[in-house]
């Protein structure tokens, strides 16, 4: 299926969620509400004619001048051979999703990556915990405003600076 | 006065301090600790084609039996205070090698976030070897660094605490 079939089977059954423009490109973009992100991608992989079977990657973005955080949904299909972005923003303050987690197992730890570095909470995760940083760690290291602590139990994390060398 | 050929050529003379450190630098078991990439140069190091076995060192999958951590790899913050506790099971005497510049100062990754730079501020390093990996000759080099220095302390006859050790 191509991206317009694809944009136009999420916009059947999810008018209101799925934005009307898309974006095309490589991985065509389309932007999706962020409460209804989990049944639009059950739909995509359940839907045979869709049959999203993978999920490629799930990242997140600090958008601090529009006061927002992005998360984005990378789709392949093996069966069918397309693929798409899904695109959701949640306010910056208190960024809420729903996990995906029972949907692809692998999105498990990519919630919890998204959970570590950018604070992104993801309801119903059955094991939202930090996954590179420290269990003790303070703060979200992707956000733009995140300050490095001068220390983490008595190591340093104080650096000369390279361009001094 | 030279004991050559006083003495039948079954007799080795030696001093009691060599003989132990002769025997402790020839069998410094290194505990398995592959961080990152240079984990898989420090496997190649005891591998066949390199074969650290030769020095008498061997793998040890437990900090409990080992003489010796070669860190090899970036420390991350997360990974720097289980390297302090591997450390710390380790019995005495204990040996320490930092491998690769991420080991030695944090390297490429030094500025990241997560990441500790430079395995001596968690534990004391012994011998450190450069290279991004270094490579299995050089860490060879490393470890015979090491058992050069072995071979020079002394356990009999110790300075009192705040002389200069050699």
């Amino acid at each position: 299926m191509d991206a317009d079939g694809i944009h136009r089977a999420l916009r059947e059954k999810f008018a209101g969620a799925v934005d009307p423009d898309w974006v095309a490109g490589e991985w065509p973009i389309v932007t999706v509400g962020s409460a209804s992100v989990a049944e639009v991608c059950r739909l995509l992989r359940d839907e045979p004619a869709l049959g999203f079977d993978c999920l490629s990657n799930l990242s997140g973005v600090d958008r601090k001048d529009d006061d927002r955080i992005e998360v984005w949904y990378h789709l392949l299909s093996y069966r069918h051979r397309h693929q798409v972005a899904l695109r959701t923003t949640t306010p910056r303050l208190d960024p809420v999703l729903p996990t995906v987690s029972h949907l692809w197992p692998i999105a498990n730890w990519l919630e919890r990556e998204c959970w570590d570095l950018l604070g992104v909470r993801f309801v119903d995760h059955p094991d939202l915990r930090r996954l590179l940083m420290p269990e003790d760690w303070v703060g979200h290291p992707l956000r733009k405003d995140f300050v490095e602590p001068d220390e983490y139990h008595g190591i340093s994390t104080r650096r000369e600076s390279l361009l001094k060398l | 006065m030279s004991l050559i050929n006083t003495v039948p050529e079954t007799v080795v003379t030696t001093k009691v301090d060599d003989l132990l450190n002769w025997s402790r630098k020839s069998s410094v078991w290194y505990m398995l600790f592959g961080l990152a990439c240079c984990g898989i140069e420090m496997m190649q190091t005891g591998g066949p084609r390199s074969d650290l076995d030769r020095f008498g060192a061997v793998p040890r999958a437990t900090p409990r039996v080992s003489d010796l951590i070669i860190v090899s790899g970036t420390l991350t913050l997360k990974m720097a205070l289980r390297t302090k506790l591997l450390y710390e099971q380790m019995p005495e005497p204990r040996y320490s090698i930092s491998m690769g510049s991420c080991a030695n100062c944090g390297g490429l990754f030094q500025l990241a976030y997560s990441v500790c730079d430079g395995v001596d501020k968690v534990i004391p390093i012994d011998v450190y070897v450069p290279g991004c990996p270094p490579r299995p000759e050089a860490l060879t080099e490393g470890l015979l660094k090491l058992q050069a220095k072995i071979q020079q302390e002394r356990w009999l006859v110790r300075k009192p605490d705040g002389a200069a050790a050699a």
